[in-house]
C-alpha cells in the first residue's frame, strides 16, 4: 500500500477543502502548497513555455527554479511550490508569460 | 608570439570597438581587437540599446547620430536578426502644455538638421501607446529612433568584421617607437604590433589614453536599468518623458532620473534612465530604483502590476562637453580615440567606427570631425 508523507509523520490534518484547477475541483489539505495539492490530484503540468508551448510543472519544489509558475486567482507567475493552497483558490494553466491580456 | 602583427589594434570589444573593427576591416585593414574582459563586458553590456536622434539638440552629436542611424539600418540588413534591431520609433511625452511647447521648439530646430518629428496631440497619444496614462500633455513621435540589443549587436558586428579577437587580455602598455609613433601594445600575453591603436575602451578610455602618454578626461556617470518579467508587447515605441532631454544635456553631478520605457523582442520591458556621478561605485541604490519605477508607472500605470526581475547598472563614459572623442591623439601619432559617448555609444558607434577607419586610411571623413577632436582636451603647455 502506498504511503504518503502525511502517513509517515502520522499527520492529523484539519479537514480538507476545495480549490479548482482550470475549473475542475481539486481537494487540498491545510498547509499544502498549490503544487502539492495538484500533484496529489495527479496533475503534473500547469504552465506552457513561452516558446514552443511545452508543458511545465514542479521541478525543484523549493522555490528556486521558477518552473512551477502558475496563475493563481488571476495573478500569473506565482510559484506553485511556495504558495499555500487556500479554500476556493482558482488555479489556471499559465500560457507562456501569462500576460497575454496586456498585449497591444 | 606568432601572428601578432596587424594594421590596427582596437582596445575594447564593446560596440564602438566592434564598429571600428568592422569599418577598418572593410577598408582593407587587418584588425586585432583586444579587451581585458569579454565582448560587451564593460560599457556596452550595461547599456539599453538606444539609437536615438530625438534626444539631441542640433549640433555635432546630432549629425553623428543621424549618420549612425542610417548606418545601423544598413547593418541591420547584414547582421543576423538576433541583434534585435527594431526601427520602432521614439515617442517623447510631455506632462503638460508647457512641456509640449518645449518639445515643439526642439522638434522645429531638429527639423532643420534632418530629423523627422510628428506632433501627437494629447488625445491621440493612446492611439500610439494604449497603456499610456491619461492626462498627459501630448508628445512627439520620432520615426528615426530605433533600438538594438547592445551586447548581441556588438558581438555580431565584431564577428562580421572578421577581426582577430583577444578577450581576457588586458593592455598594460602602449608601445611607441623612437619617433614617438605608436607601434603596438603590450598585454599579459606579450606584444601585439600595429602602426595604429584605437582607444575604444569606453568608460575606461581615460586610462588607455594615459597608458599611451595622452590625455582624455573620460569620467563615469552611473546609470541603472530595471528589467521586468517577460511580457507581450505592451509598449510599442521607445517612450520617454520630456525631462530626459534636459538630463542628457546636464552637467550636474546630482542624481537625475527620467523615465525611458521600451519593450524588447525577448519580452522584458526595460526601464531607465538614471544618471549620477559617483565614480566607479557599483553599489545598488534603492532610491534610484524606486524613482525609476515610480516614473515608469506614472507613464504606464499597467507596469505597477508587473514584477521587476532584476536591475543592472553601468557607467556611461562622459567628457566635460558631452561630446565623444573621435580621432587622432594630438600628442601620440598613430593613437586614435573612439570613446566618451556617454549614454549614446550604442547609437553613435557606426559613424564613429566609419570615421576612425577613414582617418586611418586617409579617406574622406563622413562628417565634420572637428568638434570631436581629442585635441580639445590637450593641456595647455
Amino acid at each position: 500500500m502506498a504511503r504518503t508523507p502525511a502517513d509517515l509523520v502520522r499527520a492529523d490534518p484539519d479537514p480538507p477543502f476545495e480549490i479548482t484547477f482550470d475549473g475542475r475541483t481539486v481537494t487540498a489539505l491545510p498547509g499544502q502548497s498549490v503544487a502539492a495539492a495538484l500533484w496529489a490530484a495527479g496533475i503534473l503540468a500547469w504552465r506552457t513555455t513561452r516558446h514552443g508551448g511545452r508543458p511545465r510543472g514542479a521541478f525543484c519544489g523549493i522555490g528556486q527554479c521558477y518552473d512551477c509558475l502558475a496563475t493563481v486567482n488571476g495573478e500569473p507567475n506565482r510559484r506553485a511550490c511556495l504558495v499555500p493552497a487556500r479554500p476556493g483558490d482558482a488555479i489556471t494553466t499559465q500560457e507562456g508569460h501569462g500576460r497575454a491580456g496586456l498585449a497591444v | 608570439m606568432s601572428n601578432s602583427s596587424s594594421d590596427v589594434i582596437v582596445v575594447g570589444a564593446g560596440v564602438v570597438g566592434a564598429a571600428c573593427a568592422y569599418y577598418a576591416a572593410r577598408a582593407g585593414l587587418a584588425v586585432t581587437v583586444v579587451d581585458r574582459g569579454p565582448v560587451a563586458g564593460g560599457t556596452t553590456g550595461a547599456g539599453e540599446g538606444n539609437l536615438l536622434v530625438s534626444d539631441k539638440e542640433p549640433g555635432p552629436e546630432l549629425e553623428l547620430a543621424l549618420l549612425s542611424t542610417r548606418l545601423w539600418s544598413d547593418l541591420a540588413d547584414e547582421l543576423p536578426a538576433r541583434i534585435e534591431y527594431e526601427a520602432k520609433g521614439g515617442l517623447v511625452v510631455a506632462s503638460d502644455a508647457s512641456g509640449l511647447a518645449a518639445l515643439r521648439k526642439l522638434a522645429a530646430a531638429q527639423a532643420g538638421a534632418g530629423v523627422t518629428a510628428e506632433e501627437v496631440p494629447a488625445d491621440r497619444l493612446r492611439d500610439l501607446e494604449p497603456h499610456l496614462a491619461p492626462g498627459l500633455g501630448g508628445g512627439f513621435r520620432y520615426p528615426q529612433d530605433a533600438q538594438v540589443q547592445p551586447a548581441l549587436a556588438a558581438a555580431h558586428l565584431l564577428r562580421a568584421s572578421g577581426a582577430r579577437v583577444r578577450t581576457g587580455e588586458e593592455v598594460t602598455a602602449v608601445l611607441t617607437g623612437a619617433n614617438g609613433r605608436v607601434r603596438g601594445v603590450r598585454t599579459a600575453a606579450g606584444e601585439l604590433r600595429a602602426p595604429f591603436v584605437v582607444n575604444a575602451a569606453g568608460t575606461w578610455g581615460g586610462e588607455v589614453a594615459r597608458l599611451a602618454g595622452g590625455h582624455l578626461p573620460v569620467l563615469p556617470r552611473r546609470g541603472f536599468v530595471l528589467v521586468t518579467e517577460p511580457l507581450p508587447r505592451v509598449v510599442r515605441h521607445k517612450v520617454y518623458a520630456a525631462d530626459y532631454v534636459a538630463d542628457v544635456a546636464s552637467g550636474s553631478a546630482a542624481l537625475q532620473t527620467s523615465a525611458v520605457v521600451e519593450g524588447t523582442p525577448a519580452g522584458p520591458v526595460l526601464i531607465g534612465a538614471s544618471r549620477e556621478r559617483v565614480g566607479f561605485d557599483r553599489a545598488l541604490s534603492a532610491e534610484v530604483l524606486r524613482r525609476l519605477a515610480a516614473q515608469a508607472t506614472a507613464l504606464f500605470p499597467v507596469l505597477a502590476g508587473v514584477r521587476v526581475l532584476r536591475t543592472y547598472a553601468g557607467f556611461r563614459p562622459y567628457l566635460p562637453d558631452h561630446l565623444p572623442a573621435i580621432g587622432p591623439d594630438p600628442r601620440v601619432p598613430g593613437l586614435l580615440h573612439a570613446c566618451g559617448h556617454e549614454g549614446a555609444g550604442i547609437g553613435l558607434a557606426p559613424a564613429t567606427g566609419l570615421a576612425v577607419a577613414r582617418q586611418m586610411t586617409g579617406g574622406q571623413p563622413p562628417l565634420d570631425l572637428g568638434p570631436f577632436s581629442p585635441g580639445r582636451f590637450a593641456p595647455a603647455d
